[in-house]
């Protein structure tokens, strides 16, 4: 099956070795992984501040970048729940584009949720020697039903073992370009989040979203916490985490 | 109330700071969180009494005039006496006349969130008329001239100490801390008034068109004694809460209590039909009913009708991480939260409120409590993009959504761009490779560090990958 891999604004950004985490596991599950050089963002900026027609022109490029895929796999719940929960809204009312939308948005996955329930991966390379705690990114989540599958994932990782902490399916207070506007009610919330963390003393908390990583990490370090690590699934999964010790 | 829900930033940093609101906010978020999960966990098809609660308020609103001149007309036949307001002010003009033609001195009311959209009490204290709330929470606020900071925890955050000071201060009696002697002494200050009052007022949780019914869902008791003592009963309400049959209230009643304190039932339902009949020894000999539009028929003819499908149980800014942690009174007027905050921008204006639409991370933890299925996140996107039309939001904002859209639409130069920024950031993150301070992220950075890019793209990585 030809997988196509939508790194992410993010990931490209700031984070590449998720990315190719994220490659290295659906190259491992069989898939021939198509990565289109002229990937960029999935419009959700603009869509979540009010420009639709900005975020339009995005998801239109998008869509037809990864459309001859038979899938479409995204290492974050948030754009993939872009694309499949929100899409077809923008494209509402506009019947041939939504066509399109419709069977491009019923073939696009998390990455977790992709490798659980369609590429069925039964093993992977990673280690991990210490307690995980995992955070429920919100899109993820309540977009895409992204709960189980990525602790079904860690659970094959040598060495793993999770923790649960309080409200892990809580905000981290991220909400794009809400951490800026609102900087100190985000910190708030991030503030609440941290101390779950840190109440269940793992040495790593494992999430699924650049937007909550970079949130999560910047406060706990702000905090003073130089401990505990935060890691993104994928690199946990195939072994490319710091944290493989 | 006065309106200042302009200010949300500024009074959210505010009450940001304030230990005592932390304090009692937290356990709000103790309290009703885990006690809605448990009752909610007690019904085995909550789903399907959700859907059709929607699907409830979905019809009514559908059939809105018919169900509304349905109620008029029963209600009319049980004695009661139905007005139609199409403005706060109207509808304070209508209590006065009541009042007048009555030669009403003193009224008691029951909490209603309506009454506060007017300014209601207001209105009466103007006239010469004594209004005294008996709901304690907002017996307490109007000890301490205060809005309430939530719709059904109205005094929510003040914390137990505060309330003893208020109660010693301003009953000067000697500095109470347990809870029922507090409660106690509110009971004893309220008995007379109730016994006294000529007029009782309250809200409406919902009208039943097939009786002519209104109902109220209540803890204390207060608001029987309310509908019941005084000759004259004023209840008012909004125009979207009426429900078809008591058969549909049955449905929404298993929702309301539940999603609201984490109560299978409140203490009280009382259904109020008619006026006293001649056999009858309770009920007031006069009832009348004024039913509010301000705005509301205006909302149903545009994108935001969802948002009259609300039933006032306040889930959603109990499980808000925004609500949590700067409570109601940042918002700035009568309805808090989420559902404020497409509530407020449609009654009093896209243009006074332009924060509320924004603050909120949309994590839709509000659409998943909500009872009657509201697409909150949604909602509040929509008044994003209606703010970004008008023109409305800052030009910095506006110029950085149309600077990203354009270069993300160029994959070439986004490519340059990127990579540059990669190795810019990465080299500012020095060793530490994390940034303290960002002159153009300082809402980012005042609280947190950002952590530093790793150097280069993955575009760039996967192109030379693919090279050799």
């Amino acid at each position: 099956m030809r997988v196509g891999l939508f790194v992410t604004c993010l990931v490209d950004l700031m984070r590449p070795r998720i990315g190719f985490a994220a490659l290295s596991l659906l190259e491992r599950a069989g898939c021939e992984v198509q990565v289109p050089g002229t990937q960029t963002c999935c419009g959700q900026p603009g869509y979540n501040s009010g420009d639709r027609a900005g975020a339009r022109k995005l998801a239109e490029k998008l869509i037809a970048e990864f459309e001859p895929c038979d899938y479409v796999v995204v290492p974050s719940g948030s754009c993939a729940g872009m694309i499949r929960a929100h899409y077809p809204e923008l494209f509402s009312g506009d019947p041939p584009w939504l066509a399109r939308v419709e069977r491009l948005a019923a073939k696009t996955y998390e990455l977790t949720d992709f490798l659980v329930r369609i590429a069925k991966l039964d093993s992977v390379p990673g280690e991990y020697h210490g307690t995980v705690t995992y955070h429920d990114a919100c899109s993820g989540l309540r977009e895409l039903g992204v709960k189980a599958q990525p602790r079904a994932m860690l659970a094959k990782v040598k060495g793993l073992r999770i923790t649960e902490m309080t409200e892990a399916q809580a905000c981290c207070g991220f909400g794009g370009t809400f951490a800026v506007k609102f900087g100190d009610v985000s910190t708030r919330i991030v503030d609440v989040k941290c101390d779950g963390i840190a109440a269940v003393k793992a040495d790593a908390v494992v999430l699924g979203d650049l937007g909550c990583m970079l949130n999560i990490e910047g406060r706990l370090r702000r905090r003073g916490d130089e401990r505990t690590q935060v890691l993104h699934v994928a690199e946990v999964l195939a072994g490319a985490g710091r944290g493989s010790s | 109330m006065q309106i200042s829900s302009m200010h949300f930033k500024a009074r959210a940093t505010q009450k940001l700071a304030d230990p005592d609101l932390r304090e009692a906010l937290n356990g709000l978020k103790q309290r009703f969180v885990p006690g809605r999960a448990a009752v909610i966990a007690e019904l085995d098809n909550f789903e399907e009494i959700r859907e059709a609660a929607a699907e409830i308020r979905r019809r009514t609103l559908e059939h809105l005039d018919f169900f509304l001149e349905t109620f008029e007309r029963k209600a009319t036949e049980r004695g009661a006496v139905v007005h139609w307001a199409q403005t706060w002010q109207e509808a304070n003009d209508i209590v006065l006349k009541i009042a007048r033609d009555n030669g009403v001195r003193k009224a008691v009311k029951s909490k209603s969130m309506v009454s506060e959209e007017c300014a209601l009490n207001d209105a009466l204290e103007g006239a010469g008329i004594e209004v005294v709330e008996t709901d304690l929470g907002e017996y307490i606020l109007q000890l301490g001239r205060e809005p309430p900071s939530h719709i059904i925890a109205p005094v929510i955050h003040k914390t137990r100490d505060q309330v003893s000071d208020l109660f010693a201060e301003k009953h000067a009696t000697p500095r109470k801390t347990d809870i029922g002697e507090l409660t106690r002494e509110a009971r004893e200050r309220l008995r007379p008034h109730f016994l006294q009052a000529d007029m009782g007022i309250t809200g409406a949780n919902f009208v039943v068109a097939e009786t002519g019914s209104t109902l109220i869902v209540t803890n204390e008791g207060n608001g029987r004694m309310a509908t019941t003592l005084p000759r004259v009963h004023v209840a008012i309400t909004g125009i979207e809460k009426v429900v078809p049959t008591l058969e549909d209230l049955a449905t929404l009643l298993r929702l309301l209590p539940r999603s609201a304190t984490g109560q299978s039932i409140s203490n009280y339902v009382s259904v109020t039909t008619g006026t006293r009949g001649d056999d009858e020894i309770d009920g007031p000999q006069a009832f009348h009913i004024i039913l509010l539009d301000a705005g509301r028929s205006r909302i149903l003819a545009s994108e935001f009708r969802d948002i009259l499908r609300c039933i006032r149980c306040g889930a959603c800014m109990n499980h808000c991480p925004v609500y949590q942690s700067v409570g109601g009174h940042a918002y700035g007027w009568v309805y808090p939260g989420p559902m404020g905050s497409v509530l407020t921008p449609n009654y009093i204006g896209l243009e006074n409120a332009l924060d509320l639409p924004h603050a909120a991370t949309l994590c839709n933890q509000c659409g998943v409590v909500c009872p009657v299925k509201i697409p909150l996140p949604e909602l509040l996107r929509k008044l994003r993009e209606k703010q970004y039309e008008r023109g409305l939001r800052p030009k910095r904002e506006r110029a950085a959504l149309r600077c990203w859209s354009f270069l993300a639409a160029h994959p070439r130069l986004y490519g340059w761009v990127t990579g540059a920024a990669a190795r810019v950031l990465s080299w500012m993150g020095g060793d530490r490779k994390r940034i303290a301070s960002l002159p153009f992220g300082r809402g980012w950075t005042e609280g947190r560090d950002l952590p530093a890019p790793e150097g280069e793209t993955f575009r760039a990585l996967y192109a030379r990958r693919g090279a050799r």
